[in-house]
């Protein structure tokens, strides 16, 4: 009873010190809070910050549209390559040419050291690499833009080739006997996307195109499920995205379609996929490499004027993913890399 | 005698101590002052959390980002004040792009025939909006979501099947294109900076507005229209007229916007504008247009477009985690429309104290 009363007298003590320490550290502008996290960072990165140079800062733009695991993968890559040499990463994306500019803009206005940026939309985002270059800030291109990057002057390029990947993954299915392939796109108006199925087309001629809402994967199991029992000749779906494969796998069980998957990228789930034999294989872009080798190069070209490539670009792909090596694989898609 | 030369006297302190309080009220009331005490909050908000956004070059970004929405945002304005929403002019931009840049394409012919084509186009889809409104009795909430997805599904279909790819080609080195591109995606250099000439002409577009709106009969039938249709038809106002005028003039400002993306860009992907069209019925809202017509200004719609552009940069500029983006912008823009609330009820109840 006493016993239990002091220590909860101690309980009280020890939770009125508590209370003070957070409101004294609440009150100051450096609180405990702060402090604990900038010691971890340096513990963290071995001191790298404060030994280098100059701790650089690069923006890194993409045309994400939030919520797709490819663009987790592509920033993993760009988290551990700034962690390995104590940069500080500014990322910022928008699916639309004239957003993407606009944060190109942003980042030359704030002074950052390099840019890395997709470059989905050559064309359009060529002004704004320009006004980049322009300022001295050094650019490359990585997971898009293989063609274009070099006229918009940026400096190297990191991904693979839209039109071979599709093309291969459209010869894998011509030699597992598909007759016609159905090809989705995700997303409305992608020049990427559309140059994928149009390199399908190439390797497997009976492709047809089906677009999609990529934003509602409950609506792309119902439109693929629609067309599959529309046309039972269909034997073969390829998906450009992880996640849409899996939804073509439901959509393939509710029409009772015995058509096979392929598709573009890979995660978790599609990795299980593999391994459970109902998805044929993956092409695997290596996201996590164009964004480890987007930053990785940039500081290799800040610190020591290295360029990666030797004037062409690096692919990161096509690289397969089936049964035959899922299982080397698969641990490393579960940790969110591959 | 004496008193009665004295009252003269003070009665005009009395009457201008009595007409303070309304000049104030009258200033509160106005419909962009709780837009713009939310505006001045945001920005120093951003000066002192987000230290690029201080330079002049960053403030350049953040008034094109804010022209981007402004421009469009002038004529939704004026069009929810007439009582009417047009769902459909983020699409309705893009159309007149691609109409532009397929017209001068495929024919080989000058830019500035394929831009007044488009022009024309760009109006005639503003008056079938309107006429059907008028015709139907429809809300035009759905009549132009109708439009809203029949062009939505023609921007991809036709530049596509014409085309072969759901973007245009490269058209800058059509005849023309250059004359244009200075009209309507220029770069004014100012110091370090540069101003794009969309801020400009948004703000010549938004002092047209104001002038219509404050000193014409036209201003005055727009409010009318939009405060109610039956008793300003029953004064004599042709209701038809301004509103389907108003739809033209989104249609319009859709084109100008328009051909900006694709002289600035040189390409339009056909897949773009959709969700556009709320964003500029919340700048306006933002502003101090009321969503059931009758009130409003121009002055404050671009306010509002103004915070969007002040928001959706800022969070850039401060390098916060992008997938908050949504969220912070929606928070801010809460808060503005709380602000604006605010100041309107207090101006309000002072008035009538």
């Amino acid at each position: 009873m006493k016993l239990s009363r002091s220590r909860k007298g101690l309980r009280v003590a020890a939770a009125t010190v508590a209370a003070v320490a957070l409101a004294v550290s609440g009150c100051s502008s450096s609180g405990g809070a702060q402090e604990t996290s900038s010691s971890q960072q340096a513990g963290g990165s071995g001191g790298a910050v404060n030994q280098g140079p100059k701790a650089y800062t690069i923006a890194v733009i993409t045309h994400e549209t939030p919520g797709d695991t490819f663009w987790d993968k592509i920033k993993a890559g760009v988290n551990s390559a700034a962690s390995n040499h104590g940069i500080t990463i500014k990322y910022s994306n928008d699916p639309t040419a004239a957003g993407q500019a606009t944060l190109i803009q942003n980042a030359v206005d704030s002074k950052v050291d390099a840019i890395a940026t997709t470059l989905v939309t050559p064309d359009a985002l060529a002004p704004a690499v320009k006004a980049a270059t322009d300022a001295g800030i050094p650019v490359v291109g990585f997971n898009s833009g293989i063609d274009q990057y070099k006229d918009l002057g940026a400096l190297m390029y990191f991904g693979s080739d839209e039109a071979l990947a599709g093309q291969a993954a459209g010869e894998r299915a011509t030699e597992a006997g598909a007759k016609k392939v159905l090809c989705i796109i995700q997303a409305e108006g992608s020049v990427a996307l559309e140059t994928r199925c149009a390199g399908v087309a190439q390797g497997a001629p009976g492709t047809e195109n089906l677009q999609v809402n990529g934003a509602d994967l409950s609506s792309v199991t119902s439109t693929i499920t629609a067309k599959l029992q529309q046309d039972p000749t269909i034997d073969y779906v390829i998906t450009l995205g992880a996640p849409i494969a899996l939804a073509a796998i439901q959509a393939k069980d509710g029409a009772g379609s015995s058509a096979k998957v392929g598709t573009f990228d890979l995660n978790a789930d599609a990795a299980q996929a593999i391994k459970d034999g109902n998805l044929e294989f993956s092409i695997d872009q290596q996201p996590y490499l164009q964004g480890y080798e987007a930053v990785d190069s940039l500081w290799l070209y800040l610190t020591n004027r290295n360029d990666l490539g030797g004037g062409k670009a690096v692919l990161t792909g096509p690289s397969f993913v089936d049964k035959t090596n899922i299982e080397a694989i698969s641990s490393y898609a579960d940790a969110g890399t591959r | 005698m004496s008193s009665s030369v004295k009252a003269p006297a003070p009665a005009p302190a009395a009457a201008s101590g009595r007409s303070t309080p309304p000049l104030s009220a009258r200033l509160l009331g106005r419909p962009e002052v709780g837009a713009l005490l939310a505006a001045v909050a945001i920005y120093i908000f951003f000066f002192i959390v987000a230290p690029p956004f201080r330079d002049f070059t960053s403030f350049t970004t953040v008034l094109y980002a804010s022209s981007q929405v402004g421009i469009v945002a002038v004529a939704v304005g004026l069009l929810m004040i007439g009582g009417e929403f047009d769902l459909s002019a983020g699409v309705a931009f893009i159309t007149a792009a691609l109409t532009a840049s397929i017209i001068s394409y495929q024919l080989s012919v000058n830019m500035w025939l394929g831009t007044a084509i488009a022009l024309v186009f760009a109006l005639a889809i503003g008056f079938l909006n309107g006429y059907l409104v008028q015709k139907t009795g429809i809300p035009s909430f759905l009549i132009t979501l109708g439009t809203f997805f029949i062009l939505q599904g023609a921007n991809l279909a036709v530049t596509k099947a014409i085309s072969g790819s759901v973007a245009t080609q490269n058209v800058s080195d059509i005849d023309g294109f250059n004359s244009l591109k200075a009209i309507f995606a220029a770069e004014i250099p100012i110091g370090d900076a540069k101003l794009r000439i969309t801020v400009v002409w948004w703000l010549v577009f938004v002092a047209i507005a104001t002038w219509v709106l404050v000193r014409t009969k036209i201003g005055n039938w727009i409010f009318a229209v939009g405060g109610n249709a039956a008793s300003a038809r029953a004064v004599g106002v042709p209701v038809n007229k301004v509103k389907i005028g108003l739809f033209m003039l989104v249609g319009f400002l859709a084109w100008f916007y328009g051909q900006h993306r694709l002289y600035a860009f040189n390409t339009i992907q056909a897949g773009e504008g959709v969700g556009q069209e709320f964003i500029y019925i919340i700048a306006a809202v933002v502003g101090g247009t009321l969503m059931t017509g009758g009130y409003g200004s121009a002055i404050g719609t671009a306010i509002g477009a103004f915070i969007f552009g002040m928001v959706s940069q800022g969070i850039v500029y401060a390098g916060w985690d992008p997938n908050w983006f949504r969220t912070f912008l929606g928070v801010m823009l809460l808060l503005a429309v709380g602000v604006n609330l605010y100041v309107k009820k207090l101006s309000t109840t002072r008035r009538s104290s």
